[in-house]
């Protein structure tokens, strides 16, 4: 700690920082909270735990942290297993929810209360710069109940970041403030996240706050990892019915896989072929759930041929139209009864359809994901949060 | 570090909103006025007659009436009379008052976080001599701390019983019963419930985060509880203090039912001089104590800083 004041870059730390978690398990009474999961957490990244409330996410923060015992598995850090270790003797910090600032300390004593513990010879530089990276340089000597929602939650996060702990742990930290807030306190995060390079593992319901911070996203579900990988990629790419829904919205539509064609596999469905690149499809033999995200789809006025290689499905008619701005949200319903969403986006450029009018759909092979049969279609797609 | 995203929130929340405005002052000062009618004829008036009373000359009686003379001389007779009740009084309180702290507070603190369901059974516990009177329960303690009973052997068992009678707590022969043990237990068992309450009600409102917070901080148990458990229970301290105290050194069943002539306290001296037929005096006395535990209250309370707490 040369330069106490200024909070340490991203070097140092690769060697031995990683997070890991293997067959880390938690069960209250006969519930399995956590079920056997494994995960490493590169050091330095950003990494959001995201998935519907119970899911198990915030246990395994907990586990983490040090304030939940685990029922089973280990937590590596810098190449300790800590999974044991009293959370006052762990170099992890968290972000509570509900932010827990000390009501009779002051904002400074707040921040300072983790270097006090560990015998800082610093403490007062170490504060004033640490409120000035979350810009709360003025507020040292209020109580919290003087504060502002988003203010105490800078509070928190500032008490958390001075003690430079090897890994943050930021349990809905947002969760709280309102929707502008929310959106100015993304990008605060990981601005301050860039500056200091320390492991943010953030807890989530909310799939755009994860996307938008997130280098790596894990979405969890009942107590395992359904998928994990970079926001485009979990995105782009679903592997489970619960992601396609959950993160984001999914058409999908029961198909029979037909056989392969080179790099390509085709798929039929209701009397369509469709053509889906194979790395595309988890499932390629049998029935399938085909999937398309709805701003992937565009529309066209029955009959009229596209010839460019599309999968297209036809006859579909428009039952329902909502003009958002950007955007212009239609239900089509298809001949076999199942009603399909598609964003056309407001370019100008693209004719527009009444509710009543015979369209056709028709969208990209690679934008076409393939996966197994198996699972519930509806799945992940009611759980998101409305607010 | 860039600056400039956050700032127009922050001038924002700087202004904040002012509190809301007061209604209209009328009906609060009606809903006052059965309590204050109540308080005047049952207090106001009560306390000047008291305080008069204490200046009547000492030369009168009942039948041929008190002279009010402006008396002061009445303070000083009693202060030099029954100053060693007096200290005694605030002693036997005192320990009567600490001993509530340590016994009360581990158990307002186990019913707040650790009871779960049993909280309210516990609270229940707690409240349950109440539906017992004051008196019958003072007397049943005669049967706890006699000679026989389980508890003096106990004690003597362990040797407990010498460490008593050293420090002259206890009778010479090892007995409990009309000693200053037997009132200062008295004092603290009839007077443990006042601690326990406003200690559990102010533990209660603390969030069991600040807790994980504290121990995610690098705070072990101990020192979390002394950083943010009872600096934030103070308040709960306080009013149980003051709920304790102040009634136990006015306190005189205790002592008359389980001490003995040398553990009176002034709360006897008062009775018998009025059962003596000496009002004067017995008023000088009433108001020094209120006096002096008036202050002391004071002194505690800003020592405490309880008006800066949350």
């Amino acid at each position: 700690m040369t330069d106490a004041a200024t909070v340490p870059a991203t070097e140092g730390h690769h060697d031995t920082g990683d997070l890991q978690l293997t067959g880390l398990t938690k069960k209250f009474g006969d519930f399995v909270a956590v079920d056997d999961l494994d995960l490493t957490v590169p050091s330095g990244s950003f990494f959001a735990l995201l998935g519907p409330s119970g899911c198990g996410k915030t246990t395994t923060l907990r586990m983490v942290a040090g304030l939940e015992e685990p029922t089973a598995g280990s937590i590596h850090l810098g190449g300790r297993d800590i999974a044991h270790d009293k959370p006052y003797r762990r170099p992890v910090n968290t972000v509570f929810q509900s932010y827990a600032l000390f009501p009779h300390m002051t904002i400074f004593e707040n921040v300072a209360f983790g270097l006090r513990r560990t015998g800082s010879k610093e403490v007062k530089a170490e504060v004033a710069k640490t409120l000035e990276l979350v810009e709360l340089g003025d507020f040292a000597l209020r109580k919290p109940a003087q504060l502002s929602g988003g203010q105490q939650q800078r509070v928190a996060l500032a008490r958390a970041l001075i003690n430079r702990p090897q890994v943050l742990l930021l349990d809905e930290p947002l969760g709280a403030l309102d929707l502008k807030l929310r959106r100015q306190m993304q990008i605060e995060l990981k601005r301050i996240q860039t500056d200091v390079g320390i492991t943010f593992v953030h807890v989530t319901h909310d799939q755009e706050e994860a996307m938008t911070m997130a280098d790596t996203v894990a979405v969890m579900n009942a107590g395992v990892i359904e998928q994990m990988g970079a926001p485009r990629e979990l995105y782009e790419l679903p592997r489970t019915t619960f992601v396609a829904n959950f993160l984001g919205q999914s058409n999908l539509i029961r198909g029979t896989v037909l056989g392969p064609d080179g790099t390509d596999v085709w798929v039929e469905i209701e009397g369509s072929k469709l053509r889906v690149p194979r790395e595309r499809a988890v499932d390629q033999t049998g029935d399938v759930w085909v999937g398309i995200r709805p701003e992937k789809v565009f529309l066209a006025a029955a009959g009229s041929e596209t010839g460019d290689g599309s999968n297209q499905v036809a006859g579909g008619r428009v039952t329902d139209v909502s003009f958002i701005g950007v955007s212009t949200q239609y239900l089509v319903r298809m001949a076999w009864g199942q009603e399909l969403t598609v964003f056309e986006q407001n370019t100008g450029a693209r004719d527009s359809f009444r509710a009543g009018d015979p369209v056709d759909l028709h969208w990209m092979p690679d934008h076409t994901f393939v996966l197994d049969a198996a699972q519930d279609a509806q799945a992940g797609a009611q759980l998101e949060d409305p607010s | 570090m860039s600056h400039g995203g956050l700032a127009p929130h922050v001038e924002q929340a700087a202004a904040a909103t002012p509190p809301e405005q007061r209604r209209s002052g009328r009906t609060g000062y009606l809903l006052l006025l059965p309590a204050l009618i109540w308080l005047g004829i049952f207090f106001v008036v009560p306390m000047i007659s008291l305080a008069s009373t204490s200046l009547y000359d000492p030369a009168g009686s009942l039948e041929t009436g008190y002279a009010m003379t402006g008396h002061v001389q009445n303070y000083l007779t009693v202060l030099d009379e029954y100053s060693p009740q007096f200290l005694r009084s605030l002693l036997y309180a005192g320990m009567a008052t600490a001993l509530c702290i340590v016994l009360g507070y581990p158990l307002a603190y186990a019913i707040a976080f650790k009871a779960g369901r049993w909280k309210n059974v516990m609270l229940v516990a707690v409240i349950a001599p109440f539906f017992t009177s004051f008196l019958i329960r003072t007397l049943s303690w005669q049967f706890i701390l006699g000679d026989q009973a389980w508890l003096a052997d106990v004690l003597r068992a362990t040797r407990i019983m010498d460490l008593l009678i050293a420090v002259q707590l206890v009778g010479e022969q090892g007995n409990l019963l009309a000693t200053p043990f037997a009132v200062v237990a008295g004092l603290t068992y009839n007077f443990l419930p006042f601690m326990v309450l406003p200690l559990y009600a102010s533990l209660e409102k603390i969030d069991p985060r600040l807790h994980e917070a504290g121990a995610d901080l690098y705070a072990s148990p101990i020192t979390t509880f002394r950083t943010v458990t009872l600096p934030l229970s103070l308040p709960g301290l306080v009013a149980g203090t003051l709920l304790t105290f102040i009634p136990a050194a006015g306190d005189y069943i205790n002592s008359e039912l389980l001490g003995n002539p040398n553990t009176t306290m002034i709360g006897n001296v008062i009775q018998n001089l009025f059962n003596g037929g000496s009002y004067p005096e017995a008023a000088a006395l009433s108001v020094t104590l209120m006096i002096a535990i008036v202050v002391m209250v004071l002194f505690y309370i800003r020592r405490a800083g309880t008006e800066e707490l949350v």
